[in-house]
């Protein structure tokens, strides 16, 4: 039967990603093993010494931390970079656990991880901001709703507000799309903007350009997704205001957004344990270099600012 | 040398319908083995509770699985009320009124239809569909369980047509035969012969439209909006058990519990799949209850 051949086709499918799964999950840990290159003692002053230095943590950091890694690789051989996900939590508590060098998070570590940090290397945690990320908010073209303050879009996703004649627009009812609960945007959002329960009238969509959309779609839709998607014809990014009174901000002018006045913005971290040396000072400086912010940019975030580079002095000088 | 030749190849042969079971065992051990560790840590209650999947939550994460349980019924109910007449009427076509040049000319685009990529039809479905369906309804949507099911339904058709046209087929001759001596038209004898005594074939075919219908994945992720509350009505967002778990598998954390559910979601969709190709497979052996 049809039906049959299908099903073993599936059934193939399913053992193939399952043995891929378990596959990745195991070298990962094979990795995390590999003992640190140490000098090679042959090498005289023109060999530089063998590194390898492992990355992981946030789902949301992952490609543009890769991307850096890669270019950094390019110009230095003697360095092997590698860069996992699983998200910011994951990363941090692997960095506790002494299995990753670096923990990249889209969000401060908490106070008990620092303790745990602190109990387990004898050192203190040491933060980079190398990036900045961004969240717009996007209504449909034909939207007359051009604001909203942050408390506002909030009440809107937790399903408090529900008409957009409520917030100064039409009569027309509100659709909300979003991510899934393990998207990076989902949690930061939800933290800063949401601060409870997402509504459950909230739909999920299986990615930004799908939200992006879906928006074009629905004149009484609102969505978010990085800054990136706020050129797009047919949607529009509203400005935002930290709180009801205070000045509204474009998050499509760049300059908003690297100042911090755009409300929905956050730098994205990378915690290690002890001040960074060696190699790894060296690729984090590459980070922030010039070179490094072009890429960040390219990536579809933004460059740090002088609080930032300022907040970088205390690991990097 | 014949011989051994022969009883090689009668090897090979067992040995590729034995593979058959092992994959079926294999995804079966899997399912199982990672969906326990949740259900032991859980308890089967959370899965089924009044509460909504919510494994991100700000609060406590809550993981039932009733309001995808009811989305994926909408979605593949509606798709056989839809596909179920048209893909037998077709077949009835197909069958009986069909010249063969017809047959040549629409056998293979059915077949063509069967071969779409899902994602092709999702997108349809979210750029074409979905503002037809909501300027019809005058809804803010059209990612609804309306327009999964009638894709779903459109995928499901092929499967229908082609084991509903083999069931009338093979009704034997004789009875329309009989039929059309008595002074009964084309139109009675299909509708009161030929398509009540191929019931039981036909059945089997809707069944597996319906196999069909209910794992399906890109499709619907694209065009029901995937929204986690209890649907109201066709025109409201669904999300699927499939759905579901493809929103969620390609970042949760690995041996999380929500990975876990995940893993719990799939077996609860691999049985019902099972029970469903089942029955079918039961209802194919009955077939010859039209004995001459």
């Amino acid at each position: 039967m049809n039906q049959k051949k299908r099903l073993t086709l599936a059934g193939i499918i399913v053992l193939t990603a399952m043995i891929l799964i378990t596959g990745c999950g195991g070298s990962a840990e094979e990795q995390s093993d590999e003992p640190v290159d140490g000098a090679n003692g042959n090498g005289g002053d023109v060999v530089p010494e063998e590194a390898s230095i492992m990355l992981g943590g946030s789902d949301s950091e992952v490609n543009v931390v890769a991307r850096l890694a890669e270019e950094y690789m390019n110009d230095n051989l003697h360095v092997s970079i590698a860069v996992t996900g699983g998200g910011s939590g994951v990363g941090i508590s692997s960095l506790i656990d002494g299995d990753i060098d670096v923990a990249n998070s889209s969000r401060p570590m908490r106070d008990t991880e620092e303790d745990a940090l602190r109990d387990n290397h004898g050192e203190e945690p040491y933060a980079v901001r190398f990036a900045v990320d961004g969240v717009a908010v996007l209504v449909n073209d034909a939207n007359q709703v051009e604001t909203l303050t942050v408390d506002q879009v909030g009440a809107i996703y937790r399903g408090e507000i529900t008409n957009w004649s409520e917030v100064g627009g039409d009569d027309q009812e509100i659709t909300l799309y979003g991510r899934q609960s393990t998207s990076g945007t989902y949690v930061f959002f939800m933290e800063l903007v949401v601060q409870g329960e997402y509504s459950e009238r909230k739909r999920n969509m299986a990615g930004t350009s799908d939200i992006v959309e879906a928006v074009i779609g629905d004149e009484g839709g609102i969505g978010y997704a990085a800054i990136g998607y706020a050129g797009e014809d047919g949607v529009k990014a509203l400005d935002i205001a930290a709180e009801e009174g205070s000045e509204a901000y474009d998050p499509a002018i760049l300059e908003n957004v690297t100042s911090g006045n755009y409300p929905l913005t956050r730098p994205l971290y990378q915690y290690m344990a002890g001040k960074p040396e060696g190699a790894l000072l060296d690729y984090l400086l590459f980070e922030v270099s010039d070179t490094g912010q072009n890429i960040v940019l390219a990536e579809g975030f933004y460059p740090i600012t002088d609080g930032d580079r300022e907040f970088n002095k205390n690991a990097l000088e | 040398m014949v011989s051994i030749t022969e009883k090689a190849m009668k090897a090979i042969f067992v040995f590729c319908g034995l593979a058959i079971i092992l994959f079926l065992v294999g995804i079966l051990y899997i399912l199982l083995s990672n969906s326990m560790p949740g259900l032991i840590e859980l308890g089967l209650g959370p899965f089924f509770a009044a509460d909504r999947w919510n494994p991100g939550a700000y609060g406590e994460p809550t993981y039932s699985l009733l309001n995808m349980i009811y989305g994926t019924l909408m979605v593949t109910l509606g798709a056989l009320i839809f596909a179920v007449p048209v893909g037998v009427a077709a077949a009835a076509y197909l069958a009986e009124i069909a010249s063969p040049w017809e047959r040549e000319f629409f056998k293979p685009i059915v077949e063509v239809l069967a071969g779409v990529p899902s994602v092709v039809l999702g997108f349809f479905g979210l750029v074409v569909l979905a503002p037809l369906i909501a300027r019809a309804f005058n809804l803010n949507s059209g990612l609804n369980a309306f327009n999964g099911a009638i894709l779903v339904g459109i995928m499901a058709l092929p499967t229908i047509i082609t084991l509903a046209e083999d069931a009338i087929t093979a009704v034997p001759k004789e009875y329309r035969h009989a039929s059309l001596a008595l002074g009964g038209t084309r139109w009675q004898t299909i509708w009161k012969i030929t398509t009540p005594a191929a019931f039981s074939g036909i059945t089997a075919a809707a069944m597996l439209g319906m196999g069909r219908a209910i794992g399906e994945t890109m499709t619907v992720l694209m065009v029901t909006g995937n929204m986690v509350a209890r649907p109201e009505s066709f025109l409201d967002s669904v999300r699927t058990l499939s759905a579901g778990i493809a929103i969620d598998i390609g970042d949760v954390v690995f041996n999380s519990t929500h990975f876990h559910a995940l893993f719990v979601a799939g077996l609860l969709l691999f049985l019902i799949t099972f029970a469903v190709n089942l029955l079918a497979d039961i209802l194919i052996q009955r077939k010859p209850e039209v004995s001459k």
